[in-house]
């Protein structure tokens, strides 16, 4: 982990309520997709973890949906905006367990890391497929971009009022796989832990102090013990989690 | 050149900058990112007779200047920190370490206290009488003199090392427990732990921590821990170790006009993982601005 000033490429709506801000700066320490990054925003304290959706030698690019106090501050960032951020946190996806035929399934802005994931998946040549699962149609995020990656037939979506794709939860279109990995929100993770057979990646949240692993302030206790969500996670093992 | 040191207590530390408990771990996670014995020392998480995970999540709320925790002590047990955790940090850090020791009875904290002033890297106990996340401990014994007199009596007695207790800014007069403490045989006090707060969440209409209260710290709190310092330095004559807010060399300065003898930092660890690291080296410039020469000598100048 390193604390690094990021400058602002440019921070684009994507619908109502979502941005997608893309940073320059030292990305050379990232290791794995699923890592998340800590954004120092002015005039609050806590800095806010936010997911690395996807990332090259120069830039990084988050995707977060306007919650709050910080988000909101965020949303109004504009280019050459400075930030200062720690990078790279958590440990990401495990991408050695996926097998030939990875599911990678994403719910809301859980979306967003799925990205660099399914890009580091296809540069292995497996046979990668996405399931999305929104709201609504005006909260889709990023088909594009999974399209473009995997291939549109390779990308199922479903909302929860029927507007877009099939109706109902993410956990109905799942497709058949090797492996899976999950983000989204607890219920989805949830389910998916239950009804999935595949075994299974979920990367979890939790309200955090520091990001790094020194004030015990996202643990959880897994099977394995208790664990940082910021440090041991944000991915765990499907089998290790309590529910 | 300036001279940054202080003596505490048995310790000559190279500078009065320690952070606070709770917020460095056992140093490993810093050690990765700086050099940690520039340090005067550090005071680890607090730990108990017994493995403990804490409290329910979530334990955190971010507060204008400052932050709420409720951890609960989620630490490993001291069999586990003087088997695996502090053998592991010797290799890292090098100093004598400050052991912050929490219980639930006389009886653990005195057995906690007596193991882990064993240990070769232990310089000196700090006695957590002041957690606001635990019942039935923890802050129960910061809030009555005569509790405060009986836990430092029976650590005292039973070990060698220099016996620190930590107090509570919860206490209706923080004074009377540093006296209580000072009269039970301490060697030093340390303040001030967090104070309760709370914080409710605007979505959900419902507090932020899972347990609705817990302890207040950072920035916000300086001028409180800043004052408890200097009431404290004027009712006690054992060194006292100042704590609450301090994020700047500027601060440090400031605690020890006030009455410390060194000074800890806390949540600004979190924020910014290289504070400490900071103040430390920032400690001469600001120094030298405000014409102090020796650290030493400013210990209580306000008075
Ligand atoms: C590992 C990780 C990755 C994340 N990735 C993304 C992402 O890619 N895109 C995205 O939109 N959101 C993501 N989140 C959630 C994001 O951190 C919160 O939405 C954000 O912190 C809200 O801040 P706020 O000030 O706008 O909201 P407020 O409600 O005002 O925040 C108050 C406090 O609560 C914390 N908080 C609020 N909601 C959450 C939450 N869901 N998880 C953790 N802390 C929270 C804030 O950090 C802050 O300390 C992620 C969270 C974690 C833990
Ligand atoms: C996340 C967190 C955990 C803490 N855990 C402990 C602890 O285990 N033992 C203890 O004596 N104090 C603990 N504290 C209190 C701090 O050591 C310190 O007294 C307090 O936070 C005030 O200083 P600050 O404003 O510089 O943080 C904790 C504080 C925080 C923020
Ligand atoms: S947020 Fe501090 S340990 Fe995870």
């Amino acid at each position: 982990m390193e604390r690094r000033v990021f400058s602002v490429i440019d921070n684009v709506r994507l619908n109502e309520t979502v941005f997608d801000l893309r940073l320059a700066g030292d990305t050379s320490g990232i290791t794995a997709p699923g890592q998340f990054v800590d954004l120092d925003v002015d005039g609050l304290y806590l800095r806010r973890p936010i997911s690395i959706c996807d990332y090259d030698e120069g830039s990084i690019r988050l995707v977060y949906k306007v919650v709050g106090k910080g988000t909101v501050i965020m949303s109004a960032f504009g280019p050459g905006k400075k930030i200062d951020l720690l990078l790279p946190l958590g440990n990401g996806f495990d991408r050695n367990k996926s097998g030939d035929r990875p599911v990678l399934i994403g719910g809301g802005v859980g979306v967003p890391p799925l990205l660099a994931l399914a890009k580091d998946l296809m540069s292995k040549g497996k046979d990668v497929k996405v399931a999305l699962g929104f709201n609504s149609k005006s909260d889709i995020i990023l088909y594009r971009d999974f399209c473009e990656v995997v291939g549109e037939k390779n990308v199922f979506v479903s909302t929860v009022d029927g507007s877009f794709g099939k109706k109902g939860f993410v956990t109905a279109i799942v497709p058949d796989g090797s492996f899976c990995y999950a983000c989204g929100p607890l219920p989805m993770l949830k389910s998916i832990s239950e009804k999935i057979k595949m075994r299974a990646e979920l990367s979890l949240e939790s309200r955090m102090g520091c990001g790094f692993g020194a004030c015990m302030g996202c643990s959880i206790m897994t099977k394995e013990g208790a664990k940082r969500v910021c440090k041991e996670g944000p991915v765990f093992d499907k089998e290790v989690l309590i529910w | 050149m300036v001279d940054t040191s202080v003596r505490f207590s048995d310790l000559l530390l190279d500078n009065p900058v320690v952070p606070a408990s709770g917020t460095f771990g056992y140093g490993k996670e810093y050690a990765e990112l700086y050099d940690i014995n520039l340090l005067g020392s550090f005071s680890f998480k607090g730990t108990t007779l017994t493995p403990r995970f804490g409290n329910p999540t979530p334990r955190i709320a971010d507060c204008t200047s400052g932050m709420i925790n409720s951890v609960g002590l989620q630490n490993p047990g001291v069999e586990e920190v003087l088997h695996s955790v502090l053998p592991e940090m010797r290799g890292y850090f090098h100093k004598k370490v400050i052991a912050n020791v929490c219980g639930f009875s006389i009886e653990e904290y005195v057995e906690t206290a007596r193991r882990l002033s064993e240990d070769e890297s232990v310089g000196i106990l700090e006695i957590n009488i002041s957690c606001p996340n635990v019942q039935h401990g923890g802050m129960s014994f910061g809030t009555d003199e005569k509790m405060a007199y009986e836990v430092t009596r029976a650590v005292k007695r039973a070990v060698k090392k220099p016996v620190m207790m930590k107090l509570t800014p919860n206490a209706p007069d923080i004074c009377r427990i540093a006296k209580a403490c000072e009269d039970g045989g301490a060697d030093a006090v340390s303040l001030i732990n967090t104070l309760l707060g709370m914080r409710i969440d605007l979505k959900s209409k419902r507090p932020v921590i899972h347990n609705i209260k817990g302890g207040f710290s950072g920035p916000a709190v300086f001028p409180i821990a800043l004052r408890m310092v200097y009431d404290v330095y004027n009712t006690v004559r054992i060194p006292i170790m100042g704590m609450g807010g301090v994020s700047s060399a500027e601060d440090v300065i400031e605690m020890m006009l006030a009455g410390a003898t060194a000074v800890q930092v806390g949540t600004a660890n979190l924020k910014n993982p290289y504070a400490c690291k900071e103040i430390i080296e920032n400690l001469p410039k600001a120094m030298s601005f405000y014409g102090v020469d020796r650290l030493q000598n400013i210990i209580g100048e306000a008075h």
